[in-house]
C-alpha cells in the first residue's frame, strides 16, 4: 500500500511539472497572438497543477503517519513516537518536504489568481499565468529532479548500486521542532514567501503589455497586503518560538536565516507606502516596480540563503546540491526585471513633482529611504562573509552588534516618521498646523521622558524609544479623536462614530492601526534595555535572587516516556517575599535523536516577564545549573504583532472611500485639513 | 534644477550619509575573521590579538565544566584547537559531543582559545544516520 501511494505521489508531481511547462509556454504565446482559448487551458493547467500537488502533499502526509521508512525523507523526519501533528509538520521540517510545501502554496495562490480574475484584468491575465508559471516549474524541476521527497534510501540519484532498505524507525523531527508556534511558523512564513510571487507576476504583466495605469496597481496592492501580513506574522511567531523553545533568554539575533525572512517584509513595507504616493499623486512609478521586483527577488534569495547553506546560520541546513540552481533562477529573474524595467521606462513617467519638504510625500520618501537603508544594511551584513571572502580571500564575518547598531537609530527615526508623516499635509504643511497638530504630542512625550529620568532610567536609546511611543500614540489617537468629533456633530454617539468611520476608510484608520501595532512592538524592543539574568548552581532548598524575585528551588523530579526523558525542576518564586508563582523548568533527553533540549519556564507579564532555564548539570559535583533572566515589557512585542495583524487585516476590508478615492478627492482633503 | 529639489537632495543625503557613517563606525567592532581550525593553526602568529571565528567539531569525551569556565576542544582536518569558554551565555543544547561548533573571541599565549560565545548547530536537517547499515 504505502509503496503504491508514494508511486502515486511520484506521479503527480511529475505530471504537475510538465502541465506547468505547458501552462507557461501556452499563455505566453496566447497573450502573444491574443488567443484566448490557448489562454484559458493555460489557465486551466494551473488548477490541474494545483490539484496535483495537493494530491502529493497528501501522499507525503500518508508516508510520514504510517511511517514508511524506505523513504529517505520519511525516515530521516519522523518517527512512530511522534504524536501526529507533528508529523504534518513533518512536511516542512526538511528541505525536500518544504519544497514541495513550496510549490503547494503558489498553486493555491495561482488557483485563487486564476479564478479572481477571470473577467477582471483580462490583457494582463496571460502574462500573469506566465509569471507564476515559470515560478512553480522552476520549484517543481527541484522536486522532481533534484530534491525529491519521493527518493528511498540506499538508492542515489546519480546511479550506483541499488540497495534499498528500510530502518525500523526514523529519526524524528529535530526536538527543537516539536512546538506548536513551529508547527504553524513555517507554513505561515511561506505563505508570506511564496505569496510575493503574485504582485511580482502582476508587474511582470503590466510591464510587458505596457498596461500600466491605475487597475494594476490596485490588484497588486492587495496582492501586496495579503504576503505581507503573513509574512510579518510568520516572523513574529519565529521569534516566539526562538523566545520560548531555544532558551538563551532573547527572540532575535540577526541570524542569516531571520535576515533573510526580514528583507522582503523591509521592502514590501516600503511599497505598501510608497504605493499610495502612485495612487494618490502618479509619482513613484519606477521606484515602486523596483520595489515589487526586488521583494519577490528577496524571496527567491532568501529560500536559497536558508536552502543552500552558503552562509553559517544557527538554522544550519546541510550543504546541498540545489545552490547552484537557485544562483541560475536568481540570475534569469534579475536580468528579465532589468531588462523589462529599462525597456518601460518610458511609460513610468512621474506625473506630478515634489513641491515641500515638510509634506506628506517627502515624509513618505524618508520612509522609503530609511527602510531600503535598514534593508541594504541588513543585507550586506548578511552578505559580508562571502563578499569579504570574494575580495579579500578571507572569510570574515559581522555580528548582532553591527546590526543594532544600525538598525537601532534608523528604527527609531521611522518612528519618528510613523508619528509625523501622517499629520503633514499633502504637497505643503503650513507652520501653524504643524503647531497645531503636534504640540500637544511632543509636550506629553517631553513630560513622559521626563517622568523616566526622575524614576532613574538611564538607558538612552530605550528611553528616546518610549517617549517616541508616546508622542507616535498620542497622535495616532488624535486622529481618531478629530475624527469622531467631527462625526458626533451629526448625532451619532462617540464609539459609534469610532466605528463607522475605522469602516468607512479602511484603508486610513487601518494603517493607523497597523502603526500602533508597531509602536507597541518597538515599546517591547526597547524593554531590551533593561533586561537582566543570573545563574547560579542549585540543590534543593538553595535561592537565586533576581531583580525582586527571589526563586528558591524545592525538588527535581524525572519521567520516562517512549518520546523522551526528561528532569523537572519545582521551583517557587517570591516576589518582594510574597509567594507568587511555581515554575516548572524542565530538561529534555530525546531518545531516538539523542539530542536533549531545555523547557523554558516562562512567568510572562505585561510589565515583565520571568524567565527560567535548567540549562544543565555540572559534571564535577552533579549540582543542577539554573539560569534565569528578567525582560521587561517582552509581551508588547507580541501585543504588537497581534495588532499588526487585525489592522492590516481590517486595511483588507473594501470600503467605499479607500477604494473610490481619486486624485480629485483629495484636493477636498487638502481643503479639509486646512479648516481643521 | 529647482530649489525644492535641491533641498529634498540634501535632506535625503543628510540621513543616507549619518547612516553610512553608524555602519563604518560600528563595522570594524563587530568585525570578526571567519576560520576553521586548521585555517586558524595554518595563520600562526597572525592570529594573535584579532577577533576570531572559529568553527570545528567538539571532540567526543573533551567537554568539562569547571567552576570558572567551561573547556572543551575543537577538531577540524586532524587540527585540534583547546578552549576556554569564559562567557556567561548557557551553551546552547546542541551544544555536544560531536557537534558543529562556532567559538567566538580571541587567542591566549598559550595557544589555548578564549571563546565569550559559542554557537552550535542545531540541525534543522540533520544528516540521517541508520545504525550499522551503511549510507551511501
Amino acid at each position: 500500500m504505502e509503496v503504491i501511494v508514494s508511486n502515486i505521489g511520484q506521479f503527480c508531481l511529475l505530471f504537475a511539472f510538465c502541465l506547468s511547462c505547458y501552462a507557461m509556454v501556452a499563455s505566453f504565446l496566447g497573450g502573444k497572438v491574443g488567443h484566448r482559448r490557448l489562454v484559458d487551458t493555460a489557465e486551466r493547467s494551473m488548477v490541474a497543477v494545483c490539484v496535483l500537488v495537493t494530491l502529493t502533499v497528501c501522499t507525503l502526509w500518508y508516508e510520514l503517519n504510517v511511517g514508511n521508512f524506505s523513504l529517505q525523507y520519511v525516515a530521516s523526519h519522523s518517527n512512530r513516537a511522534m504524536p501526529w501533528y507533528y508529523k504534518i509538520g513533518a512536511l516542512w521540517g526538511g528541505q525536500e518536504g518544504s519544497l514541495v510545501f513550496w510549490c503547494w502554496i503558489l498553486s493555491i495562490y495561482s488557483l485563487v489568481t486564476v479564478l479572481l480574475n477571470r473577467k477582471k484584468n483580462r490583457t494582463l491575465m496571460p502574462y500573469v499565468v506566465m509569471a507564476i508559471s515559470m515560478v512553480s516549474t522552476f520549484f517543481l524541476l527541484l522536486n522532481n529532479f533534484v530534491a525529491n521527497p519521493f527518493d528511498l534510501i540506499g538508492v542515489s540519484r546519480a546511479g550506483g548500486p541499488a540497495m534499498p532498505f528500510a530502518p525500523m524507525d526514523g529519526n524524528g523531527l529535530n526536538p527543537a521542532l516539536q512546538y506548536w508556534a513551529m508547527v504553524i511558523h513555517p507554513p505561515i512564513l511561506y505563505t508570506g514567501y511564496v505569496g510575493f510571487t503574485v504582485p511580482f507576476a502582476f508587474a511582470v504583466a503590466a510591464l510587458i503589455t505596457r498596461e500600466l495605469d491605475e487597475e494594476w496597481i490596485r490588484t497588486t496592492r492587495r496582492w501586496m497586503m495579503v504576503p505581507w501580513l503573513f509574512q510579518g506574522t510568520g516572523i513574529l511567531l519565529g521569534a516566539k518560538w526562538a523566545y520560548v523553545v531555544l532558551g538563551w533568554g532573547g527572540y532575535w539575533s540577526w541570524d542569516p536565516v531571520e535576515n533573510a525572512s526580514l528583507m522582503p517584509w523591509l521592502t514590501g513595507t516600503a511599497f505598501l507606502h510608497s504605493v499610495i504616493m502612485q495612487e494618490r499623486k502618479g509619482m513613484m512609478k519606477v521606484w515602486n516596480m523596483i520595489l515589487i521586483l526586488s521583494t519577490f527577488l528577496l524571496c527567491i534569495f532568501g529560500t536559497f540563503l536558508t536552502r543552500s547553506g552558503i552562509v553559517s546560520s544557527v538554522h544550519a541546513f546541510a550543504q546541498s546540491p540545489i545552490g547552484p540552481y537557485f544562483t541560475g533562477f536568481l540570475l534569469l529573474l534579475l536580468s528579465l526585471s532589468l531588462y523589462l524595467l529599462l525597456t518601460r521606462l518610458d511609460s513610468l513617467k512621474s506625473e506630478n513633482r515634489l513641491d515641500s519638504v515638510v509634506s506628506r510625500e517627502s515624509s513618505f520618501m524618508f520612509n522609503n529611504l530609511i527602510l531600503l537603508a535598514t534593508g541594504f544594511a541588513v543585507l550586506w551584513g548578511t552578505l559580508f562573509p562571502i563578499i569579504s571572502e570574494a575580495l579579500q580571500g578571507e572569510k570574515r564575518s559581522v555580528g548582532p552588534l553591527f546590526f543594532n547598531k544600525i538598525n537601532i537609530p534608523v528604527g527609531l527615526f521611522l518612528l519618528f516618521l510613523t508619528g509625523v508623516g501622517p499629520l503633514l499635509a499633502w504637497r505643503k504643511t503650513s507652520f501653524r498646523s504643524l503647531q497645531k497638530n503636534f504640540t500637544l504630542p511632543v509636550v506629553l512625550s517631553l513630560v513622559m521622558g521626563l517622568i523616566f529620568f526622575t524614576f532613574g532610567m538611564r538607558h538612552f536609546y530605550s528611553t528616546v524609544c518610549l517617549m517616541l511611543s508616546v508622542f507616535v500614540v498620542c497622535t495616532i489617537i488624535s486622529e481618531f479623536h478629530r475624527g469622531a468629533n467631527a462625526r458626533r456633530k451629526q448625532g451619532e454617539g462617540y464609539l459609534e462614530s469610532l466605528w463607522i468611520l475605522t469602516f468607512r476608510n479602511t484603508r486610513r484608520y487601518g494603517g493607523y492601526i497597523v502603526h500602533l501595532g508597531m509602536v507597541c512592538l518597538f515599546v517591547g524592543l526597547a524593554g531590551a534595555g533593561f533586561n537582566k539574568e543570573a545563574q547560579k548552581e542549585m540543590v534543593p532548598g538553595d535561592s537565586l535572587s533576581l531583580g525582586k524575585y527571589t526563586l528558591t528551588l524545592e525538588q527535581i523530579k524525572s519521567a520516562n516516556n517512549a518520546n523522551y526523558q526528561s528532569a523537572t525542576a519545582l521551583m517557587t518564586v517570591y516576589k518582594d517575599g510574597t509567594l507568587v508563582d511555581t515554575l516548572l523548568p524542565e530538561r529534555r533527553y530525546y531518545k531516538t535523536s539523542d539530542t536533549a533540549t531545555t523547557e523554558v519556564a516562562l512567568r510572562s507579564g505585561l510589565n515583565e516577564d520571568l524567565y527560567l532555564v535548567f540549562s544543565g548539570i555540572e559534571k564535577d559535583n552533579s549540582k543542577p545549573v539554573f539560569h534565569a533572566y528578567l525582560n521587561p515589557l517582552v509581551s508588547w512585542v507580541w501585543i504588537g504583532g497581534i495588532i499588526f495583524v487585525l489592522g492590516t487585516v481590517i486595511c483588507l476590508i473594501p470600503s467605499k472611500q479607500g477604494m473610490a478615492r481619486s486624485k480629485v478627492s483629495e484636493k477636498v482633503e487638502v481643503e479639509e485639513l486646512a479648516k481643521a | 534644477m529647482d530649489k525644492r529639489k535641491v533641498k529634498f537632495l540634501i535632506g535625503s543625503l543628510i540621513v543616507v550619509v549619518s547612516i553610512a557613517w553608524i555602519g563604518f563606525s560600528s563595522f570594524d567592532e563587530s568585525l570578526a575573521y571567519y576560520k576553521t581550525v586548521d585555517e586558524l593553526k595554518a595563520m600562526n602568529h597572525n592570529a594573535y590579538g584579532k577577533r576570531l571565528r572559529v568553527a570545528g567539531n567538539v571532540v567526543a569525551g573533551s567537554i568539562e565544566r569547571t567552576s570558572s569556565a567551561i573547556n572543551f576542544k575543537l577538531e577540524q582536518k586532524g587540527e585540534i584547537l583547546p578552549i576556554r569558554y569564559v562567557g556567561k551565555d548557557l551553551l546552547p543544547d546542541t551544544f555536544k559531543d560531536g557537534a558543529q561548533a562556532l567559538a567566538e573571541g580571541h587567542l591566549v599565549r598559550n595557544g589555548e582559545f578564549e571563546a565569550t560565545k559559542i554557537q552550535a548547530k542545531c540541525a534543522s536537517k540533520y544528516e540521517a544516520t541508520y545504525g550499522n547499515v551503511g549510507k551511501k
